[in-house]
């Protein structure tokens, strides 16, 4: 039997929510979006925190740093994300998980997948913030302690900045990352982009718009965040560095 | 304190199924590492033809596979792979056909992160290596297969590995079309004897051991090799 393309199954109204299946879809990556920016930011300040313990000379507070990418980084995502979502309640204090089990459904799962995708992602910045940091000359923490500051303003002022802007083109590509592996989230249930594009099959019996939809808006996003990225890169170059340019202009 | 009591004595009676789900998982991991290098130095080699075709489609594939999430990819694959066996096979549409699919995808996916490493590999080796090699007479398919790709190789082995654990972590996701894999065996002896908590927790356990073990070696590898 030959497949029947519907392209306009989009416009029609959903079962739902007061809306059309295309709609359903933009709700859907309104959710992903929003979970990847909250995940971001959590994921973004504590692979920042983590990633600078690594670095201190403190043998307790970078074995604690070390050991929690080597937990995060070897444990599926998947996996981790049902622990946070089965498991994190239950273990808890009584307190906490009676709290937690009391929020919306929709809540619990948006808590759930966030705090997932933060500390995932998080080891993963954390290793890009010590390399970051570990490439700069060994002079700057020698200068910044000489020259009176504290080894804490020394990182605040010296070592942390230049190390951003080290780490920007890995970021990106860790914000990428981060964007793709919120449809896991899908998973337990979260109605997020893929889960959409699942909920349309089901409901409309037209696999293929549906998927094509859900890839496009995938591909779209990513190039969009590809485009802002390169101007962040651009903007916050170190001077005097290779990737500044200034060895190729002269 | 919380008020949970940890029970892990339905384990040991679920050794035997998990174990058949392990085997899900290795052979998905295993199937998808072997093709997925294959048809990843194909890519790769594409890349770098100098053939203008050749390097798009290449380019074209890597960037496309590299931006979609990989649970979009496997249910784009659990949807066509039963569609196209049908077609060119003749396998009836209802038979199961996920495992397949899953080793389709998987490879596929992979290759598309493998053709980068080999990419970088190859373009690391001196262009000394292959001038001498075509000077010797060698064609430059030759010269590629026994002086190039072999020192490639050397070069990028630990990288390939370190994606290699990262794909058998990512195996798991064949949780979307319900395959019983290790994760989805677990899962299902969890829920079935109200023991989820234990077996969650089990299960991300076996998969961290399986992966800082193989990164462990990993690293002991690449000093091996820099030295």
């Amino acid at each position: 039997m030959p497949y029947h393309w519907r392209w306009d199954v989009f416009l029609e109204p959903a079962p739902a929510g007061g809306t059309t299946y295309l709609g359903w879809m933009l709700a859907g990556l309104r959710m992903t979006v929003g979970l990847s920016l909250a995940s971001w930011l959590l994921a973004f300040g504590l692979g920042s925190v983590m990633g600078v313990l690594r670095t201190v000379p403190n043998r307790l507070l970078s074995a604690l740093a070390a050991a929690y990418v080597e937990v995060f980084r070897n444990v599926p995502l998947l996996v981790q994300l049902f622990l946070w979502y089965f498991v994190a309640p239950e273990l808890v204090p009584i307190r906490a998980g009676t709290w937690f089990k009391q929020l919306a459904p929709n809540t619990q799962l948006f808590l759930s997948a966030m705090l997932c995708l933060a500390f995932f992602t998080g080891a993963r910045i954390c290793e890009q913030v010590r390399a970051g940091i570990q490439s700069l000359a060994r002079g700057q923490r020698s200068a910044g302690l000489a020259l009176g500051l504290s080894l804490a303003q020394t990182y605040r002022f010296v070592l942390v900045p230049q190390a951003f802007r080290i780490i920007v083109p890995p970021l990106t590509s860790e914000i990428l990352n981060l964007f793709k592996n919120s449809a896991v989230a899908s998973t337990i249930g979260l109605l997020e982009l893929a889960a959409m594009g699942r909920q349309l099959v089901d409901y409309t019996a037209q696999p293929y718009e549906s998927f094509i939809a859900v890839t496009a808006l995938y591909l779209g996003v990513n190039v969009l965040i590809l485009l802002l990225m390169r101007g962040v890169e651009r903007r916050s170059r170190l001077k005097g560095t290779l990737g500044a340019g200034g060895v190729a202009s002269q | 304190m919380s008020g949970y009591d940890l029970d892990f004595s339905s384990v040991p009676g679920a050794l035997p199924f998990l174990w058949t789900g392990m085997k899900v998982t290795l052979r998905i991991t295993v199937t998808a590492i072997l093709a997925g290098i294959a048809w990843g130095t194909v890519l790769a080699l594409f890349r770098l033809s100098g053939n203008r075709v050749l390097s798009a489609f290449s380019a074209g594939y890597v960037d496309t596979f590299r931006s979609i999430p990989l649970i979009m990819v496997l249910l784009w694959f659990f949807l066509l792979v039963p569609a196209a066996l049908e077609k060119l096979l003749n396998i009836p549409r209802h038979a199961d056909t996920r495992l397949t699919s899953a080793m389709v995808a998987f490879a596929l996916f992979q290759a598309a992160y493998y053709a980068e490493i080999i990419r970088a590999g190859i373009q690391s080796v001196s262009r000394g290596q292959l001038f001498a090699a075509l000077a010797l007479g060698m064609t430059g398919w030759k010269a590629m297969r026994l002086v190039v790709l072999p020192q490639a190789f050397r070069a990028m082995t630990p990288l390939l590995l370190t994606q290699s654990v990262i794909l058998f972590q990512d195996t798991s996701l064949v949780y979307v079309s319900a395959l019983t894999d290790f994760f989805g065996a677990a899962y299902k002896v969890g829920d079935r004897d109200g023991r989820l908590v234990e077996m969650l927790l089990f299960a991300g356990a076996v998969y961290f051991a399986g992966s800082f073990a193989a990164s462990r070696l990993v690293r002991h590898l690449q000093r091996r090799l820099a030295r």
